[in-house]
């Protein structure tokens, strides 16, 4: 059918044919706010970084210790109350060196966006899941110089400064 | 299973292109047209229509699936808009497949619609309210963060290097330079084209990765005594599956796409197929980045783990290879409005498996496709079987 097809329904319009007013357009912002509360298990963990400590959970059922917290298990489907901590310290499971922002704009130095898989939480198992695995950033270091298996440790804000938040780690730095 | 046999009877698509001049009203309606055209249908014969769109951001209008409706024929019918990520296209065919296989419509018509282009300045910003509001936007997540994240621990797991992985951008794009409605298609691209090209997100660079796109794709399916009147080259749906993994993505291994072989273990065994890697002979996997592509055919079961490259350097995922990988140009090449990207495959083994594909006819009259998406925050697999 493609075959037989010869125009194919489509106008392809570029950049200059809106800044040259060639066609009509609406340009407009959508305005939108909102506060999220932190739910239970998020709200511990965010707690937990406000006093400089990375809490997991474990279910109680199967055991697994988890980061970040959560109400329910995934894997038994049974509820998860029992918060407990898990190092600061941690492994370099894979990373990126990026050099766009999250709005596209280019920049020189990259941004190292990793995931960490934190020690003391369950590890690695057949289910191929990394329990303790959380996304943040690598600093102090050459980008060049991280390689996945790199061994790191969380950087905190000053205890005075945190409020509550992922950012009271600052970013995760080789040991 | 009780289910009536569904078959493929009729596709049209728009061109994909980095921006159109049609809304997505008109895109959505072009391409229905050409559907309906295609197998000498008219709205009339349509029972239900079901409407694959991915997310409400990209043209900052809510409720998405109601604002396409007309331009997608969805007027005084049962209508329903389906929605996971970039498992759309692949996941609005199943949903159509089992309003037909259940007994409920004889014709269904599916649109995939997307258009990208009216979020300013560029659509990757929308892609940030996809990420855990407090655990992880703080951070100011980039898209590219998790397929970067996700290549590099897949390269490093396997031990395979960017200019294998290249491969996989150079063929897509090659393949697509035949596609009549590719915004990608390069004859004449080669490795070191892809190597050299703009760092975004190490290892992902600028030809890595498919380009945000606007387009249209629609589908006809048909129960078996409607479809065996209307034509006589029908395309059967043979197998469907679709599974999701954890949305706790950094808790995954994200070195293999789990929800991907559970998916296609539900479509194979539908399909009857106990060796996919004889019996399928053209692969459609989702595709927006090339090491997807790889990511992908193993969690189909299309080469052991960590070697779905080596299909790329001994040629067997060429058009004219044993299995032909994304004959389409697939996202990479023709490009990815993203709903419509996934479509897009099915409208491919349509063409293909009733030898219709023009210049990209793969040779040996194949009679089993697959096609698969992915999508959600990277955990969704979803795949459809087509045979004839």
């Amino acid at each position: 059918m493609t075959a037989r097809i010869k125009n194919f329904p489509g106008v392809s319009l570029s950049e200059k044919d809106f800044e040259e007013g060639k066609i009509l357009f609406v340009h407009d912002e959508l305005k939108a706010d909102y506060a999220w509360d932190t739910g239970i298990g998020i709200g511990a963990y965010l707690a937990g970084l406000k006093r400089g400590v990375i809490l997991g959970v474990r279910c109680g059922h199967c055991r697994k210790i988890v980061v970040p917290p959560r109400t329910v298990c995934e894997w038994c489907f049974h509820p998860m109350d029992e918060y407990v901590p898990v190092k600061d310290t941690g492994m370099v499971n894979t990373f990126s060196l990026c050099y766009v922002t999250w709005d596209v704009k280019r920049i020189t130095e990259p941004e190292i966006p990793a995931v960490i898989a934190l020690d003391g939480a369950s590890a690695l198992s057949e289910t191929s899941v990394i329990m303790g695995g959380i996304m943040h950033k690598l600093g102090e270091v050459e980008p060049k110089q991280v390689k996945i298996g790199t061994r790191v440790q969380a950087v905190w804000k000053p205890e005075s400064e945190r409020e509550g938040a992922i950012t009271d780690i600052l970013y995760f730095k080789p040991i | 299973m009780g289910m009536r046999k569904v078959a493929v009877i009729g596709a049209g698509m728009t061109k994909f292109v980095r921006r159109a001049q049609e809304t997505p009203k008109e895109l959505s309606w072009e391409a229905a047209r050409m559907a309906l055209e295609s197998c000498e249908l008219t709205m009339d014969d349509i029972q239900a229509v079901c409407m694959g769109t991915a997310p409400d951001a990209f043209d900052g209008v809510h409720m998405k699936g109601e604002y396409l409706s007309d331009g997608a024929g969805a007027w005084r019918k049962p209508y329903l808009r389906a929605f996971v990520g970039g498992g759309t296209g692949v996941f609005t065919p199943i949903q159509g497949w089992y309003h037909v296989a259940s007994g409920l419509f004889d014709v269904v018509l599916l649109v995939c619609e997307e258009k990208m282009s009216s979020f300013y300045p560029h659509a990757q910003a929308a892609f940030v309210t996809i990420f855990d509001h407090t655990t992880e936007r703080p951070l100011k997540p980039n898209l590219l963060w998790i397929f970067a994240i996700e290549m590099n621990r897949y390269m490093t797991a396997y031990g395979i290097n960017k200019k294998d992985i290249a491969r996989v951008a150079v063929q897509h794009k090659q393949n697509a330079a035949n596609h009549p409605c590719a915004m990608l298609g390069e004859a004449d691209i080669t490795v070191d084209d892809v190597l050299n090209s703009e760092v975004l997100a190490w290892p992902v660079q600028r030809l890595d990765v498919s380009p945000v796109s606007d387009g249209a794709v629609a589908i006809i399916l048909a129960a078996e005594h409607v479809a065996r009147r209307l034509t006589s080259k029908p395309v059967w749906i043979e197998g469907v599956g679709w599974n999701l993994d954890t949305a706790y993505w950094t808790n995954r291994d994200l070195a293999y796409p789990r929800y991907v072989e559970y998916a296609a273990r539900q479509a194979y065994e539908m399909a009857g197929i106990q060796e996919p890697r004889k019996e399928i002979h053209i692969a459609e996997p989702y595709d927006p980045f090339d090491y997807k592509v790889l990511h992908h055919l193993e969690g189909l079961g299309l080469a052991e783990r960590g070697k779905a490259v080596d299909l790329y350097l001994n040629g067997t995922a060429a058009p004219d290879g044993d299995m032909p990988v994304c004959p389409s140009g697939g996202l990479l090449g023709v490009g990815n409005p993203i709903a419509a990207a996934g479509l897009m495959k099915i409208a491919e083994l349509f063409w293909q498996l009733r030898g219709e594909a023009g210049a990209r006819q793969v040779p040996g009259s194949p009679k089993k496709g697959i096609a698969q998406a992915w999508g959600d925050l990277m955990q969704v697999g979803t795949v459809v079987i087509m045979g004839r």
